[in-house]
């Protein structure tokens, strides 16, 4: 694996918005690099930051949103400091995007054969006849039954499986070298959920593209991930290759996730549950931004864990955790 | 059981139909079907059609030229402003029927309303299509970019909405000089507005849909995000205001070439034929009720139709 290209390096990226309490920053100095062929699962609770690093790096923040610091490199070139028709160019070429709601994704107006087409000819620039030839056969390829009838359809005629079938379709057109896919199967009951994530696999083993997989179902992370980031109020808290963080977790957020999944077949009175709440953005400790929910709590807690931020400890050359317990005496 | 295992089946079969035989309809189709179903739309659409077919056969149902002067052309000697003269309604037969009348230079009445009808749906349409154009082109351009481009096309606007409507299409009359294309063109300046207000709220919203976001990560530019994808998804309330706007237009014009500021006679103007002839409500009221009823009815029809149509695109309602 890490004789592989890196795709994507993000260096330091800190995302803040402006609100009417001050500006808040939504993503803390995050880093991490994604390799040709790799999937890297980015998992957090809502509102810790996963979706903002995503849109930083393609450009869509809303207004209120900026990039404060750090950068974003795509092949040596930083992907935070293009102009939007720099961006333009790699957007649905060499980066692409899928969404939550599949339903919502799509043009409401417009058929879903010319949808898909239209993506040939803004980035290929094929003829008409050429790129209706090139649908049907990427609608075939994410196995959509009866292609030809379907790329007439408009998008409501389409169930939510289907639509982000479609959506994978136009995403992959290009054969892009990194697809961001945020919470793709979220929407999605869970039979379809692994169908498309299926599809996904499938469909990188073909095109070798990087996936930036961000999502807060750690059975997606399980079955998708080489590597795992844990977010956490806007920092990475944890990362490492899927089976070191999911079998030897160290961060006691990233063990607590763990021990909140159910276990199926096996009867317990009450699932585990992390205890207290997320820190607001605008009221941050000035310590470890776990300290108050933390399990090591009355047995292990140093006075750092109040008042410094704990850094990064590298425990091996691929697997890290933000917490002072780390640290070597 | 049984009953039940009967009831069951039934369902079952109701649903099996319902989702084998039922083609999807296309959106005009639909929205045609929901349209017809209701009794203002379907008293509009066919008032309209009326309306349409009236102006389109014109040469062929008007028994006369509507600016052709009839005195000396008839075998009976005529009088100025006579009233309609109908054979089945027992108008002596010697004398040449005019079913509603003659006016004020001798014109047959009757050739002159169904004349107007051309004029005035080409004016209703025309303004429109002038106002549509401008104030959606405004009121997109105004939501899309924002800032500073957003407030000076919106204070515009304002400005412009500032003013008492007519009295504003009278000004600029004034200043461009009477004629029916004059009045036009100030007709669509002072509607425009309204139609760049409902864009701008309509495109702000639209903007914010999760397929606009999704077509940006698919490399759309911003041309074609407006015009393929925002606009497309923008324009129902605007088509629905438009058809209501065809019948303010309409009466709009009638108004201003009551006021002698629009259609100029000879021309067969509803609002021109009841202007020159409002003198003569007593002795002649026949010359004023006619080309009044005409506005009306074409009025009626398009606000009819408009009122239909708003209801037959609204997604909340159903069928």
């Amino acid at each position: 694996m890490s004789t592989h290209p890196i795709q994507l390096e993000v260096n330091n990226l800190t995302t803040c918005f402006r609100t009417s309490t001050g500006n808040v920053t939504a993503v803390d100095d995050i880093s991490f690099s994604l390799k040709k062929g790799e999937t890297l699962c980015i998992v957090g609770e809502s509102g810790c930051g996963k979706s903002v690093s995503a849109l930083s790096i393609m450009g869509l923040l809303p207004p209120s949103g900026y990039v404060k610091s750090g950068s974003a490199n795509f092949h040596n070139d930083n992907l935070l400091s293009m102009s939007s028709s720099q961006l333009e160019r790699l957007r649905g070429n060499r980066i692409s995007m899928i969404f939550q709601d599949p339903g919502s994704s799509l043009n409401p107006v417009m058929r879903i054969g010319d949808q898909v087409s239209e993506i040939f000819k803004i980035h290929l620039h094929m003829s008409k006849k050429e790129s209706e030839r090139k649908t049907l056969e990427m609608l075939r390829q994410v196995e959509i039954p009866d292609p030809e009838s379907r790329m007439l359809a408009y998008p409501h005629e389409l169930s939510g499986g289907m639509a982000q079938r479609v959506m994978i379709a136009m995403a992959l057109v290009c054969s892009p070298d990194i697809l961001i896919a945020d919470e793709p199967t979220t929407a999605l009951d869970v039979t379809i959920q692994s169908q498309i994530l299926n599809l996904m696999i499938q469909m990188q083993s073909k095109t070798e593209t990087a996936i930036l997989l961000i999502t807060h179902d750690l059975g997606v992370v399980a079955e998708m991930a080489n590597n795992v980031l844990v977010m956490y109020c806007g920092q990475i808290v944890e990362y490492g290759d899927v089976k070191t963080v999911f079998n030897s977790p160290v961060h006691p957020y990233t063990k607590a996730l763990m021990q909140s999944i159910p276990i199926i077949g096996e009867k317990t009175k009450r699932l585990d549950a992390i205890p207290g709440r997320v820190p607001s953005l605008n009221l941050l400790p000035p310590g470890c931004r776990f300290e108050k929910r933390c399990s090591e709590k009355n047995t292990n807690i140093t006075s750092d864990c109040q008042e410094k931020i704990p850094p990064i400890f590298n425990l091996n050359d691929n697997h890290g955790s933000r917490c002072w317990l780390e640290k070597e005496d | 059981m049984s009953k039940l295992g009967r009831v069951s089946k039934t369902l079952s079969d109701n649903f099996d139909e319902d989702l084998l035989l039922q083609e999807p309809m296309s959106v005009w189709k639909r929205t045609f079907k929901r349209l017809w179903s209701r009794r203002s739309g379907k008293i509009g659409l066919l008032l309209i059609g009326f309306i349409f077919l009236i102006a389109f056969t014109a040469p062929i149902i008007a028994p006369y030229d509507p600016q052709e002067v009839l005195i000396g052309k008839e075998i009976v000697k005529l009088k100025k402003r006579e009233g309609p003269c109908i054979h089945m309604l027992g108008c002596d037969s010697a004398k040449p029927q005019h079913l509603m009348g003659i006016d004020g230079n001798y014109r047959d009445q009757y050739s002159r309303i169904i004349y107007g009808s051309r004029i005035s749906l080409s004016i209703g349409f025309s303004t429109v299509a002038f106002a549509v154009t401008g104030g959606v082109l405004l009121g997109a351009l105004a939501a899309f970019f924002g800032g500073w481009i957003d407030n000076i096309i919106m204070r515009l606007m304002d400005v412009i909405l500032g003013f008492p409507s007519l009295l504003l299409a009278i000004a600029i009359v004034a200043v461009l000089g009477p004629g029916i294309r004059n009045a036009l063109l100030a007709i669509a300046i002072v509607t425009l507005p309204a139609y760049a207000r409902l864009t701008r709220a309509s495109v702000l919203t639209v903007k914010e849909l999760d397929f606009v976001k999704a077509s940006i990560t698919l490399g759309a530019s911003p041309t074609r995000l407006l015009l393929f994808r925002i606009l497309p998804n923008s324009l129902t309330p605007v088509v629905v205001l438009a058809t209501l706007g065809i019948a303010t237009a309409i009466l709009d014009a009638a108004g201003l070439s009551f006021l002698g500021l629009g259609a100029q006679p000879p021309m067969p103007e509803w609002g021109t034929m009841l202007g020159s002839e409002r003198n003569q409500v007593f002795s002649a009221p026949h010359l004023v009720f006619f080309p009044g009823i005409a506005i009306m009815i074409t009025v009626l029809s398009f606000n009819l139709f408009g009122d239909g149509l708003r209801d037959a695109l609204d997604p909340r309602l159903n069928d």
